[in-house]
């Protein structure tokens, strides 16, 4: 039997834009116009879109870590919208985000050790030496050294940054993660690494994952379905080969379009 | 004429708790005027340090040698004050994290404003004006709005495109552009990539472009440099290079990409391993534990440069059979 490890039902977010001048009327960015989707245990459900479609408004909501204005979002049967902080941080350890931003996301204060060690504060106690391992357990799967435990975030590159992130996604073995252009900037062959171990998780530990990529090959080898996004809305939602093989939104046409090919000795015609 | 840009023999080392750690050695570049050079390797090759290096942007712990030469003068050797100048004017990077160069307690309108202001001397309301248009270049809706939103305000990719605004604002001769589209998805990437292009064809300004993504490299760029461990490996000019990958890093680096349309069937394929410690490098080769192709000597010696004809030149010590994987399964 399959279950539903994530229902969003009509989820609905505006933001007030700045208004040019005193006296213009109030403006709004509808970044959530009334999503809906479902996703079944053990799935990848991709989402991609225009850059400002809403995407991670998207996930911001589902995480609960902004007020929504309407929907619902259910967590393994858990409704988060509405709930304080403190109602929700029991469930805080079956769903884990990695933000798009890994530099601001990672507190700069603090030792890489320690950052991706904090998940687990939502789990029962762990002595020090338990805590220790797994810290070294997830750092090797992402490609960092144990060496790098002991250095500060600013001592990394962008990609090992963003692998930090993923790391400490993962260390407390969530049931759904969140992942917010997850790789966007892993170079191809440390990407295929984490994409790989990615899937080898959801095959050993049956992760649910909401994944979002602009990354249309990422998105296609990871993802069992994919919804496309167009200012607030989906426009289209279905099982990845069907999608890419005949996408009827024109939206997602041009999308599928623009991919860049290398040694396809193509130069963009300008 | 003088050599717009002449980097020569730049080592980059980074003062750790552990030791110093070589993030980037030896490493040569020449730009002239309106050229394009792509930059790829592996995450943490040492790509963001050569260009903050440029831009006299490094960390307080890194201490350079070698010279960057701009128009013959070297700017290794500049004050902070010549080089704040020189970034307004002459150069201009976009930066890989976004939320690193934006201040978050200024609006992007103000943020974008200041540099026109300072650097071209326009007045309040044509910074303004200018400001709104750049936004609006970039494919910001809304821009006349927008110019009041503070960078936490704005998406991902939104942010990314305010700094590329800021980065053009100031009609740089040499634009460094480390991952400027990793937040965008293809079509407003493609944009982008357009605005950049045709200020490199109508104002001849030259581009080095670091990206993860091997379309875009190989649709923008005329020349093209893979690095590894700090140091460059193979280069070239890019059809020829994407056609001809000749050194074991980079034929694993074209074979762990994701192809649009080979489904999920297939694992991914890995280069085995992981970077080398940049405070313990071995003496010879640093891609030496994770090559395939790996021999005796390779730990051991470094290798020389061997030059393959037309530009392209690579470092490796078991060239011969390297050519003979070109086709071949080296990773599978
Ligand atoms: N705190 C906020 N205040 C005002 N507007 C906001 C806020 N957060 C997001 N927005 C707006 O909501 C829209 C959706 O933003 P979101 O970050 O969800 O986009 P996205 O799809 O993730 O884009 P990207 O691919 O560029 O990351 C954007 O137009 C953005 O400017
Ligand atoms: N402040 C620092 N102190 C010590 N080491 C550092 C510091 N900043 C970066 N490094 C190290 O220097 C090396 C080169 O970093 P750099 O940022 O140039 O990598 P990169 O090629 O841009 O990688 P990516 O593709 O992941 O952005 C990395 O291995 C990183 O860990
Ligand atoms: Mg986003
Ligand atoms: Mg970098």
């Amino acid at each position: 039997m399959t279950r539903t490890v994530l229902e969003v039902n009509n989820l609905v977010r505006h933001y007030p834009l700045p208004k040019e001048s005193l006296f213009a009327k109030p403006r709004f960015v509808h970044a959530l116009n009334g999503v809906s989707f479902k996703i079944e245990e053990g799935q990848s459900f991709g989402i991609v879109g225009e850059s400002g479609c809403g995407k991670s408004t998207l996930a911001r909501n589902v995480m609960a870590l902004e007020d929504t204005d309407s929907g619902s979002v259910k967590i393994l049967g858990n409704e988060v919208v509405g709930k304080s902080f403190d109602e929700i941080r029991p469930l805080r350890k079956d769903f884990q985000m990695v933000f798009q931003d890994p530099y601001g996301s990672l507190d700069p204060h603090h030792t890489v050790g320690r950052i991706v060690a904090e998940p687990l504060a939502a789990l029962e106690p762990l002595t020090k030496s338990e805590t220790a391992e797994r810290v070294a357990e997830v750092l090797d799967s992402v490609g960092l050294k144990p060496t790098d435990i002991q250095k500060y975030p600013h001592e990394f590159s962008g990609g090992q940054r963003q692998r930090i992130a993923i790391a400490r996604a993962l260390i407390t073995r969530p049931a759904l993660i969140v992942a917010d252009e997850p790789v966007s900037a892993l170079d191809v062959s440390v990407q295929a690494q984490v994409l790989n171990l990615l899937r080898d998780l959801q095959e050993s530990h049956g992760v649910t994952y909401m994944f979002i990529s602009h990354d249309l090959a990422v998105v296609e080898y990871l993802c069992d379905e994919v919804a496309v996004m167009y200012k607030g809305s989906i426009v289209e939602k279905g099982r990845t080969e069907d999608i890419f093989a005949n996408a009827t939104h024109p939206y997602t046409q041009t999308l599928l379009n623009a991919v860049p090919q290398p040694g396809t000795g193509r130069h963009q015609v300008r | 004429m003088m050599t717009l840009l002449d980097i020569k023999n730049l080592d980059i080392s980074l003062q750790t708790a552990m030791g110093p750690a070589r993030a980037v050695r030896n490493l040569n570049i020449t730009m002239e005027k309106g050229e394009t050079l792509g930059i790829v390797g592996e995450s943490g090759c040492g790509k963001s340090m050569t260009a903050l290096a440029l831009m006299g942007l490094l960390p307080e712990n890194a201490q350079t040698t070698g010279e960057i030469l701009l128009s013959g003068e070297d700017l290794l050797t500049k004050t902070e004050k010549d080089m704040c100048k020189i970034r307004g004017n002459r150069m201009a990077m976009i930066f890989q994290e976004p939320m690193t160069s934006l201040n978050p307690v200024y609006t992007v309108g103000r943020q974008i404003m200041e540099p026109l202001r300072l650097h071209r001397g326009l007045s309040k309301s044509e910074a303004y004006d200018e400001a709104v248009r750049l936004l609006d270049r970039v494919g910001i809706p809304n821009p006349s709005e927008r110019v009041y939103n503070h960078p936490h305000q704005l998406s991902g990719g939104q942010r990314q495109r305010v700094m590329i605004a800021l980065a053009l604002s100031c009609s740089p001769d040499i634009l460094i552009a480390d991952e400027p589209t990793t937040a965008l998805d293809v079509t407003i990437q493609a944009q982008i990539l357009d605005l950049i292009h045709s200020l490199v064809t109508e104002e001849g300004m030259a581009l080095i472009l670091i990206s993860h993504d091997l379309g875009v490299i190989a649709e923008n760029t005329q020349k093209v440099m893979v690095m590894y461990g700090g140091t460059i490996v193979e280069s070239g000019e890019t059809d020829h290079i994407f056609s001809e990958l000749t050194h074991p890093y980079t034929q694993g680096l074209f074979a762990a990409m994701p192809k649009l349309g080979m489904g999920r069937k297939k694992r991914l394929t890995t280069i085995p391993g992981t970077v080398p410690d940049l405070i313990n490098l071995p003496q010879g080769c640093t891609f030496t534990d994770r090559c395939p192709l790996a021999s005796g000597g390779c730990r051991e010696t470094m290798p020389g440069l061997s030059d393959l004809g037309n530009g392209h030149t690579v470092i490796c010590h078991n060239l011969e059979q390297a050519k003979d994987t070109r086709n071949g399964e080296l990773y599978s």
